[in-house]
């Protein structure tokens, strides 16, 4: 656990950098993670980012396939936009927990 | 669960054999699962591993139910064995399992080969498996880089933090 300042927030961080509390979020502390991750958000990020807030604070679990299916991004630009492991480091900036998904 | 991994996998190169559901799968989890993770990967149908990326066959893959001592009835009794060679059983079975995957959001095998390819994982097909089965590129899932020899296979298999994984 370890608490930061980010975006002038006080946020507490597990020990892989995901937000502990979906709470402390707002669109600029999603901004400061994302230049961690070398990202630049943009409004398709954004997209991204709210459907996986929206399905995780209704308790649905997260796949690719499920985000590619949402009818925002498909599968290859999901990639596009978080490369290197879409789900994983769109949940991140989406300040949700590190999803438990095999898929 | 917290992984650290100081010196992190890079690059998985997995071979596919078997031609059940069970084999196909299990590859396309993992290669599947290597591109979500940011890992590269290269992957390797023969033999009867090749019906999972032959357009005729790859959406019709079956569990076998002779032969298959981890084979039970809904509800976990035994499966005999003999049940396994009535007609239709092993098409019931298969459809139950593919039933099962969906509920979990995993997906028909060719929609899983496009989650792949669409995070930059490569399919390649043997050529001595395809030129026994008869097969050739246009018998193919249109994403099939090419039909490679095990030689051309192994060339890309090289590089710090590789692994060769046989399902």
């Amino acid at each position: 656990m370890e608490e930061k300042s980010i975006a002038g927030v006080n946020i507490t961080l597990n020990e892989e950098g995901y937000l502990t509390d979906p709470e402390q979020w707002n669109e600029d502390v999603a901004k400061e993670i994302a230049l961690e991750e070398e990202i630049e958000l943009s409004d398709k990020h954004f997209e991204v980012l709210n459907y996986l807030r929206e399905q995780f604070l209704a308790g649905e679990s997260l796949s690719i396939r499920k985000v590619g299916n949402a009818g925002i991004v498909n599968i290859k630009e999901l990639y596009q936009l978080f490369p290197g492991g879409p789900l994983k480091k769109s949940s991140r900036i989406a300040g949700i927990p590190k999803p438990a998904s095999c898929v | 669960m917290v992984t650290k991994e100081e010196n992190p996998l890079k690059k998985v190169c997995i071979i596919c054999a078997k031609g059940s559901i069970e084999d196909v799968y299990a590859t396309l989890v993992m290669a599947n699962g290597a591109v979500m993770e940011g890992i590269e990967a290269k992957v390797f149908f023969t033999f009867f591993g090749l019906d999972a990326i032959t357009k005729k066959q790859m959406k019709k893959l079956k569990t076998a139910t002779v032969g298959n001592p981890a084979m039970r009835m809904p509800g976990g009794l035994p499966f005999p064995t003999l049940l396994g060679v009535i007609p239709g059983v092993e098409a019931g079975v298969s459809w139950m399992m593919k039933k099962g995957m969906d509920k979990l959001d995993i997906p028909p095998v060719g929609e899983f080969l496009e989650m792949i390819t669409a995070g930059g994982g490569e399919i390649f097909a043997c050529k001595m498996a395809a030129e026994m089965f008869k097969l050739k590129k246009e018998d193919l899932w249109d994403e099939v880089i090419d039909i490679i020899t095990v030689g051309d296979f192994y060339a890309m298999c090289g590089g710090e933090n590789t692994q060769i994984i046989f399902t």
